[in-house]
C-alpha cells in the first residue's frame, strides 16, 4: 500500500539482528509479535538449528534506526528462552541468500550458453532433466535478482529466494562459546503433541 | 477418578516415585511452592484438576469467583498484598480468555502470578473442537512465558519453572496450559523439585560497580538532585533500602502511582505523586533538577507528559532489574542495572550524607501553592456537595493509613491516590499500566486474602462497580470481609473532564445510570448504606468500617468535578495546569 505521507525516516538502514535461543515451541511467535506489535516489517527471517545441537539461531533483517533496532533486541533478549542477542549493519556482516530457478531445458540449452551464464552469474546447474533444469547461485539480492533478469526471456517457470544468512565478522569464539556452554548445561529436549496421530486409540471422556 | 490420598502424604520428603494423576502433582507443587489460596472458577476441561482439589481442601483454599476475569484480578490483588505468587486456575475455551484482561494488566504492572488453564485432549488440539481455544497463542503477547503440557510427566518441572519465572526478575504472570489427558494421566511422581535456574534466563544482572561509583559521584556533585520511585522498590522488597538511601542522601523523593507507600507518606523527604495528576512541586520541579534518580520506574507516559520536554537538563541515572527498560524513554547517563535490594545499598554507602534544604523547600512552596490552589477546595470543602477527595480524606483520619487502598480506575483512583495516607508498603493496590476498570472489587477480594489483617477499602466508581460487580457474590459465598466504598459522581467521569476540557463539553456516553448499590448489595447480604449529605459522612465510614465483615458504603459526591493538578496530554510536566 502507498503510504505517501509516511516519510523514510533518516539514519534507518538494514539491519541483521541474530538471536541465539533454546528450541522451544512458540518462540518463534514470541519473537515475531515483538515486531508486528510495532508495526515493525520482517524483511527477511531465517531460523535455523545451529551448530550446537539444542541451540537455534534466527537471522532476523529489519529496515530501521539503530535506536529502534537497540530497543528491539533488548525486548528480544528478555524473552526467557533467548540466550543472546546481536545486531549488525550490514558492513559489520558478510550475508548470503540463496535462490533456485526452474527453466525449461529445450529452450535454455537451445537458446543460450549456458556455460556463459553460469561462468557471469556464479551459479550452477543442480538439477538437468529433459524437462526442466534447476540452476542455483547464492549472493546478495541485486546477484540473485541479476539472475531473474537473465532467465525471465528464456521461459523462467518457478523461482524461490530464501531468507538471509549472515556471519558476523567480528564474532571471534562464538562457537567456543556455545560449545562449552551447551556442555555446561544441556539443553532440554522439546515435548511435542504426540497424540495427535493416535486420534480415537487415545482415551477420551 | 481414584485418588489414593494415603500414598501422598510426604510425597515431596520421601522422594519415592508415587503413582499419581497429573492433577494431583500439580496440586502437590503448588503445596511445594507455598500456595495457600487459589482463585478459580471450574469448566469441562480442568474438571479433573477440581476433582482432585476436593480432596485437598484442608491444604489449599479455593475461592470460587463469578467470573475468570475477577478471579485474575483476585489473583492480583493477592499477589500485590501479600508479595506471593497469585494463583488462578480456569477452564479451556471462554474460561481462558476470559483471563486475557488480567494477564494484560499483571503484564504491565509486572504482577507475579501462576494461571493454570485446562485445554482440550491432546489429541484433538486444533481441531476446533468444544471450548478449544489457541490459549498459548492469544495470551503470548501477555504473558512473561507460557506453556502447554500435553503430557502428565511435564507438569511438576512446568509448574517448578512456572514459579521460577513469575517470581524472579521483573515479575510478571506465566500461563500454564493443560491438556485434559495430562490431568488425568498416572505417572510415576517423584516429589517436587523447585526450579531455580534456567539457563536463557537471567533475572539478576550482575551489578557492575562502575556504574554504581559514576551514579555516586553524580549525586555527590548534584545541587538539586530529586529521587522518583516505582513499584520496583515494593517488588524487590527493597524498602528498608531505598529509605536508607533517601535518608542518608537528603534527596526529595516522588513516587509513580504503583511506587505508593514505600516510604511513608507523611515521611519528611517524601514529596508526593509524579504524573498526569500528581502533585505540583515533582511535576513541575522535573524540568529544574539537575541529577534525576529513577529507581524502579519505567517513565510511563503518564507520568513523563510529553517526552521530548522531559528533564533535558538533568542527568539521569535509571536503576532497574529489566535492561529493555534502560533508554527505552529516557536516555539515561548512568545506567544501573540490578536488583535496587542490592544496588541501593551499594549507593548508599557511596553517596554522602546530605541535606538539601533549600531545594526540599522548593517542594514545599510548591506544596503550599497546590493546597491553595487545588487541594483545600477538594479535602476540606465547606459548602456544596461532597468531593471525592474530602471522603478520602475523613478515610484518612479513621484508618490513619493503615488500610490497604484498592482503587478501580477514572477519577476516584487520581483523588484516591493522591489523598490517601499510606504508612505502609504494598497499601496502595490499583490497575496502573492497563487502567483496567473492575478490577478494584475482585483485586480487594484477593488483597483482603493475602493480608488477612488489615483493612481493605475498595475505591471504586459507579462506573467501574458495574464492570465486575458479579464479584459481590464471591464475597457473599467466601464471607470475606471487604469494605466497599463507591465515589459516585453519576458520571463516567474521567472521560467526561476530558470532554469538559477538550471536548467542548460534549458529553458523549458518559452518562450513565447505575442501579441501587444498596439494594444490590443487600441482594447478596451485604449491608450497605448510601449517603449524600455532608453531616453523614464521618458516621458512615465509621459504620463502614466497624461493621463486622463487608459492607458498602455509596457516596454520592458532585457530578461535574475535575481532578487538579493535571499535565494535558501532549504537555510538559512543567506546563502542568492547577485548575
Amino acid at each position: 500500500m502507498n503510504h505517501p505521507h509516511i516519510e523514510k525516516a533518516p539514519g534507518k538502514q538494514e539491519y541483521n539482528i541474530t538471536v541465539y535461543t533454546e528450541n522451544q515451541i512458540g518462540l518463534l511467535n514470541r519473537i515475531a509479535i515483538i515486531f508486528t506489535r510495532r508495526k515493525i516489517n520482517i524483511d527477511s527471517l531465517n531460523t535455523s538449528p545451529s551448530e550446537i545441537e539444542s541451540i537455534h539461531r534466527f537471522n532476523i533483517v529489519i529496515t530501521e534506526t539503530e535506536d529502534v533496532v537497540r530497543k528491539l533486541a533488548r525486548q528480544i533478549e528478555k524473552q526467557v528462552e533467548v540466550l543472546k542477542v546481536y545486531y549488525n549493519s550490514n558492513e559489520d556482516v558478510i550475508w548470503q541468500e540463496l535462490a533456485l530457478y526452474k527453466v525449461p531445458t529445450d529452450i535454455i540449452a537451445d537458446k543460450v550458453s549456458v556455460e556463459r551464464l553460469l561462468r557471469e552469474n556464479g551459479a550452477r546447474a543442480v538439477v538437468i532433466r529433459k524437462d526442466y533444469t534447476v540452476f542455483e547461485t547464492t549472493g546478495h539480492r541485486e546477484e540473485t535478482d541479476n539472475l531473474i533478469k537473465v532467465l525471465q526471456p528464456f521461459g523462467l517457470i518457478e523461482f524461490v529466494r530464501s531468507a538471509r544468512v549472515a556471519i558476523i565478522k567480528d564474532s571471534d569464539g562464538f562457537n567456543r562459546k556455545l560449545r562449552e556452554f551447551e556442555q555446561a548445561e544441556p539443553g532440554e529436549d522439546v515435548i511435542e503433541n504426540e497424540y495427535l496421530n493416535l486420534r480415537e486409540k487415545v482415551f477420551t471422556v | 477418578m481414584e485418588i489414593a490420598e494415603k500414598e501422598l502424604t510426604n510425597v515431596t520428603e520421601t522422594k519415592e516415585a508415587v503413582e499419581v494423576s497429573g492433577s494431583v502433582a500439580l496440586l502437590e507443587a503448588l503445596i511445594a511452592e507455598g500456595t495457600d489460596t487459589i482463585f478459580g472458577y471450574p469448566g469441562g476441561a480442568i474438571m479433573p484438576i477440581y476433582d482432585a482439589l476436593y480432596d485437598y481442601n484442608d491444604k489449599l483454599k479455593h475461592i470460587l469467583v463469578r467470573h475468570e476475569q475477577g478471579g485474575i484480578h483476585a489473583g492480583q490483588g493477592y499477589a500485590r498484598s501479600s508479595g506471593k505468587v497469585g494463583v488462578v486456575f480456569a477452564t479451556s475455551g471462554p474460561g481462558a480468555t476470559n483471563l486475557v484482561t488480567g494477564l494484560a494488566d499483571a503484564q504491565i504492572d509486572s504482577t507475579p502470578l501462576v494461571c493454570i488453564t485446562g485445554q482440550v485432549f491432546a489429541h484433538l488440539l486444533g481441531t476446533d473442537a468444544f471450548q478449544e481455544t489457541d490459549v498459548i497463542n492469544i495470551t503470548t503477547p501477555v504473558t512473561k512465558w507460557n506453556y502447554q503440557v500435553t503430557d502428565a510427566t511435564e507438569i511438576p518441572e512446568a509448574i517448578a519453572k512456572a514459579f521460577h519465572i513469575a517470581k524472579t526478575g521483573r515479575p510478571g504472570p506465566v500461563l500454564i496450559d493443560i491438556t485434559k489427558n495430562a490431568q488425568i494421566q498416572k505417572f510415576a511422581f517423584e516429589g517436587y523439585e523447585p526450579c531455580n535456574h534456567i539457563r536463557s534466563y537471567r533475572p539478576r544482572p550482575i551489578v557492575r560497580k562502575k556504574y554504581i561509583e559514576e551514579a555516586a559521584e553524580l549525586i555527590n556533585k548534584a545541587k538539586k538532585p530529586f529521587i522518583i520511585w516505582g513499584q520496583g522498590v515494593l517488588l524487590g522488597s527493597a524498602e528498608q533500602e531505598f529509605k536508607a538511601f533517601v535518608e542518608k542522601s537528603g534527596i526529595p523523593s516522588a513516587w509513580t502511582i504503583l511506587g505508593a507507600g514505600a516510604i511513608p507518606s507523611d515521611h519528611p523527604l517524601n514529596v508526593g505523586m509524579l504524573g498526569m495528576h500528581g502533585n505540583y512541586g515533582p511535576n513541575v520541579l522535573t524540568n529544574d533538577c539537575d541529577v534525576l534518580i529513577a529507581i524502579g520506574m519505567r517513565f510511563d507516559d503518564r507520568v513523563t507528559g510529553r517526552l521530548d520536554k522531559y528533564a533535558k537538563q538533568a542527568q539521569v541515572i535509571h536503576l532497574d532489574i529489566d535492561p529493555a527498560e534502560i533508554d527505552k524513554n529516557v536516555k539515561s547517563k548512568v545506567p544501573v542495572w540490578g536488583d535496587c535490594k542490592e544496588t541501593l545499598p551499594l549507593l548508599t554507602e557511596l553517596v554522602e550524607r546530605k541535606q538539601h534544604t533549600e531545594w526540599l523547600a522548593t517542594f514545599r512552596d510548591y506544596e503550599r501553592q497546590e493546597v491553595e490552589a487545588v487541594i483545600e477546595a477538594e479535602i476540606n470543602p465547606q459548602s456544596g456537595e461532597m468531593t471525592m477527595g474530602e471522603v478520602i480524606n475523613q478515610l484518612n483520619q479513621l484508618t490513619n493509613g493503615d488500610a490497604i487502598i484498592v482503587t478501580d480506575v477514572g477519577q476516584h483512583q487520581m483523588v484516591a491516590c493522591r489523598y490517601a495516607k499510606f504508612n505502609n508498603t504494598r497499601s496502595n493496590i490499583t490497575s496502573g499500566g492497563l487502567g483496567t476498570m473492575g478490577f478494584a472489587l475482585p483485586a480487594a477480594i484477593g488483597a483482603k486474602f493475602g493480608a488477612q489483617d488489615k483493612t481493605v477499602v475498595a475505591v471504586i466508581g459507579d462506573g467501574g462497580f458495574q464492570m465486575t460487580i458479579q464479584e459481590l457474590g464471591t464475597i457473599m459465598q467466601s464471607g470475606i470481609d471487604v469494605k466497599i466504598l463507591i465515589l459516585n459522581n453519576h458520571f463516567l467521569g474521567m472521560v467526561r473532564q476530558w470532554q469538559e476540557l477538550f471536548n467542548e463539553r460534549r458529553y458523549s456516553f458518559v452518562d450513565i445510570q447505575s442501579p441501587n448499590f444498596v439494594t444490590v448489595a443487600s441482594g447478596y447480604g451485604i449491608p450497605g448504606r448510601s449517603i449524600s449529605d455532608r453531616s453523614d459522612l464521618p458516621g458512615a465510614l465509621k459504620e463502614m468500617l466497624e461493621t463486622k465483615g463487608s459492607f458498602l458504603l455509596e457516596v454520592s459526591v458532585t457530578k461535574e468535578n475535575n481532578v487538579f493538578p493535571m499535565v494535558p496530554q501532549g504537555c510538559s510536566v512543567s506546563e502542568i495546569r492547577l485548575r
